[in-house]
């Protein structure tokens, strides 16, 4: 089975066959996968997809593998949360929320990528994974190893926060420091993935590892009944979970599981002001971005030279979105706002995407008639440092009646 | 003397399979020219049509990113390291 053609590069479109490279060897252009999807066509309807458990596999025909998964069998269809009470505060009348912070088993989406890029590195006969991570891909990396019995080696900035440190290493994993940000973690991992005979998930399995995020949108328009969004708003750190989407959405217009006439979403990109290359050349017009130092909490995201920066600026553009920035005080403000109106919590890139969300709706970018998504892509208990501070501290009290109701009557609340 | 400049795997066949070469010139962009004087072949890997640096090569001049100093004006000298790193990934 499999429905993959082979490789193709995004930029001078010289093919390649089925194999564990990531780059063209001509001019340095990103690899990606090709489908047949005449054939896809004939054997995957909504029928069909409905029919299957409620797992990111439900669209395999779809995903890079010649054989089926053979790990995280049940990441994928997390909730597509109708989110009243986080429309009202900010004015709009259908919005959702695509909730990963759920995400099984390591809370973020990149449980995604990593099911399909250990399946692919089992499929190329690796024993060992390895990842350059900002955490989330580190957890999700550690944590799929570990269950299919490979070795790993995982390699993240010095300085993360301790829930993606622990949250890594409980899975027995090798887990590195690199003193740095992550584009110096990136640049080693690039030499190291030439020199040993690994399976770097975002480095030589990158085309096949990065389709995984594609579910993140067939789930999208499956939960929204068949339809696309009118607006969608995507966190970007590396810049390819956002062109990820609308491929997928653009995938289920070519094999006919939607109307062609449905797909006029407007992308947004969403990045923290102390790292914001993609937003910059989207607000100044140009097509090339200029690499920066990350200075953020939002380390989930702290990419300072992404690598689909180009394509998610051409998909922002060509869409008719746009692209915003919050500080990090509007980031804190924005995980409060999503946890007080609609009762989940996430990390700092979820932050990042509501704090965006807002001000775009402010700005009249989005106009509040029409249905929207915000992508959550992680949990906010792995890093809850950014709240320390932050949030009311609770009052302890004495284990006795009288001392609760003096608690109450402090409050102004009524004692019964 | 001149800068030493790291070959990339994808790049060695046309470096009779050295990793790293010397090569002399004043800035990064005398480098290059005199890298393909000596590698036929290799600037348009490196560069595109326009001589501008390709979208997904980056070049660190001592582990600094060439895009944060003057590009392919950026001046060098001798015994200076220059390293061809192709575009990377995310995450």
């Amino acid at each position: 089975m499999g429905y993959v053609k082979g490789l193709r590069c995004r930029e001078c479109g010289r093919e390649y066959p089925k194999e564990p490279i990531n780059i063209c060897e001509f001019c340095f252009g990103p690899l990606e996968v090709t489908y047949q999807y005449d054939e896809i066509r004939k054997v995957l309807s909504r029928e069909v997809i409905a029919s299957r458990p409620p797992n990111m596999w439900r669209y395999a025909e779809l995903m890079p593998l010649d054989n089926g998964p053979t790990v995280g069998f049940d990441v994928g269809f997390t909730p597509l949360v109708r989110a009243h009470n986080l429309g009202k505060a900010l004015g709009v009348s259908e919005l959702y929320l695509k909730n990963d912070a759920v995400s099984h088993p390591t809370l973020s989406f990149k449980d995604r990528v990593v099911a399909v890029a250990v399946s692919k590195a089992r499929e190329f006969g690796f024993d060992t994974v390895a990842c350059a991570s900002t955490g989330n891909l580190a957890n999700a990396v550690a944590a799929s190893a570990a269950s299919a019995g490979m070795n790993s080696y995982i390699f993240i900035p010095s300085d993360l926060e301790q829930g993606k440190v622990i949250g890594t290493q409980v899975f027995g994993t090798h887990l590195v420091g690199v003193l740095g940000s992550y584009d110096d973690v990136n640049r080693l991992c690039t030499e190291i993935a030439d020199r040993y005979r690994w399976a770097f998930v975002n480095i030589n399995i990158r085309p096949f590892y990065a389709e995984g995020s594609k579910t993140f949108g067939y789930e999208i328009v499956e939960q929204m009944g068949w339809r696309v969004p009118k607006h969608i708003v995507v966190p970007m750190a590396g810049g390819s979970l956002i062109t990820k989407i609308r491929k997928s959405f653009k995938e289920f217009q070519e094999i006919g599981l939607i109307e062609p006439e449905s797909c006029g979403t407007r992308f947004y990109g969403a990045q923290a002001a102390g790292c914001s290359p993609i937003v910059t050349a989207v607000k100044n017009g140009t097509d090339l971005f200029k690499p920066v130092k990350p200075n953020t909490i939002a380390k989930s995201l702290a990419i300072g030279n992404p690598a689909d920066g180009f394509y998610a600026i051409q998909a922002i553009k060509q869409s008719g979105g746009w692209a915003e920035e919050v500080t990090d005080d509007e980031i804190v403000e924005g995980i409060k706002l999503l946890a007080e109106t609609e009762g989940v919590f996430t990390e700092t890139a979820g932050g990042v995407t509501v704090g965006v969300t807002k001000k775009l709706i402010e700005q009249g970018r989005i106009p509040g008639d029409e249905s929207i998504v915000i992508s959550i892509t992680g949990n906010g208990l792995k890093t809850q440092e950014a709240l320390i501070g932050k949030v009311k501290e609770h009052q302890v009290i004495d284990s006795k009646l009288s001392s609760f109701e003096a608690l109450l009557l402090e409050k102004g609340a009524e004692v019964w | 003397m001149g800068v030493n400049v790291r070959i990339p795997t994808p790049l060695r066949s046309l470096t009779q399979g050295q990793a790293e070469v010397s090569v002399g010139g004043k800035s990064i962009r005398e480098i290059v020219d005199n890298l393909e004087k000596a590698y036929p072949g290799i600037k348009e890997r490196i560069c595109d049509e326009q001589g501008n640096l390709r979208r997904f090569v980056n070049l660190y001049l001592n582990d600094e990113d060439v895009r944060f100093l003057k590009d392919l004006q950026t001046e060098v000298r001798d015994g200076d390291g220059l390293s061809i790193v192709p575009a990377i990934a995310g995450g």
